[in-house]
């Protein structure tokens, strides 16, 4: 191990560290106005959400609204499977069979 | 604590693949396995150690590096905002603790379950924990396996993250306003992500739809 990866390697741990510890450290005591926690109740679902679309709809970096996408035909699937209150697993193991199977034709 | 284990471990199939392609492709850049397992335990970030690897391939330094990893997990401040009104009462050291273990799949199953149940300290080191312990191990598998198999994303696994997001999103989609919230940040992610470079859209998107939801909710409490 070389001293100037490492160095690196524990300043980007305190970085990524700090964002994860701030706000529950310095809001954590206050009393939030209403307005704030109504909003902060749905940083899940944005979060998520945020993280599904672009992987989805632009798999290549463009948009790509088309049957050819496999991420967007497979997503909708594990949606589906999802929708229909199966365990995490069966969502996933079904996207995921889509997108074998689609791979291979 | 088992039940936070428990409820995070069917999400952690879509966390291996990256981290055997990311204990795969961290030796390729000319990192040492000691380094790369290092770092997996140390900053535990999967989008900021694949991004830093890249770097340390360009040969960038400390500072560049470090500030990357800061703003690619920004969207931490927001999640730990969400998770703070539970966190109340906390120690500083409990809070540390429990926020190092904080990642994208461990926070959304633990908010879930709090929104849902009621929040425990307990269940959230749980879920933590199945975290941490995939992350490093499927990073020393990829470490060790890594001229034997063949980059796993290709393999249509790359899909699995979007899969594992999905299974946590689609539950809170339950009422119009988580259906607005879910819409907007669709829509502003994709965008976002096609005009402004690097990892923006996430936090913009994020910002965007939460203020959505809040007016949203304001205007139909409104109407009652």
């Amino acid at each position: 191990m070389r001293t100037e990866v490492m160095l690196t390697i524990l300043a980007m741990a305190v970085a990524t560290f700090l964002t994860r510890f701030t706000s529950p450290a310095v809001l954590g005591n206050l009393r939030l106005p209403c307005w704030f926690e109504r909003m902060l109740k749905h940083v899940p679902t944005a979060m998520l959400t945020a993280l599904i679309a672009p992987a989805l709809l632009l798999p290549q970096g463009t948009l790509a609204f088309t049957v050819n996408n496999h991420y967007l035909i497979a997503g909708l699937v594990a949606a589906f499977v999802a929708y229909r209150r199966q365990p995490p697993i069966a969502t996933m193991g079904a996207g995921i069979a889509v997108m074998l199977a689609l791979r291979s034709f | 604590m088992l039940a936070g284990m428990r409820d995070t471990v069917p999400l952690m199939f879509g966390v291996l693949p990256f981290g055997l392609a990311y204990g795969i492709f961290g030796q390729t850049v000319g990192l040492t396995p000691g380094e790369i397992i290092s770092m997996s335990l140390l900053v535990f970030a999967g989008a900021a150690q694949f991004i830093s690897l890249t770097m340390f391939a360009e040969g960038a330094g400390l500072l560049m590096i470090s500030f990357t990893a800061l703003l690619i997990n920004l969207r931490h401040l927001l999640m730990g905002a969400s998770l703070a009104p539970y966190m109340t009462g906390m120690s500083l050291t409990q809070k540390a603790l429990l926020t190092f273990g904080m990642a994208d799949e461990t926070y959304a199953v633990t908010i879930s379950r709090a929104q849902a149940a009621g929040y425990h300290p307990s269940y959230q080191l749980g879920s933590n924990l199945a975290g941490y312990i995939t992350w490093f191990t499927s990073t020393v598998l990829g470490v060790y396996l890594g001229g034997k198999i063949h980059d796993p994303l290709s393999w249509g696994l790359d899909f699995a993250m979007p899969a594992t997001f999905l299974a946590l999103l689609i539950p809170r989609l339950q009422d119009k306003v988580s259906l607005a919230v879910c819409l907007t940040a669709a829509g502003v992610s994709v965008w976002a992500a096609v005009a402004i470079p690097g990892k923006w859209y996430i936090i913009i998107a994020c910002l965007v739809a939460v203020l959505v939801g809040g007016l949203f909710e304001r205007g139909e409490s409104g109407e009652n």
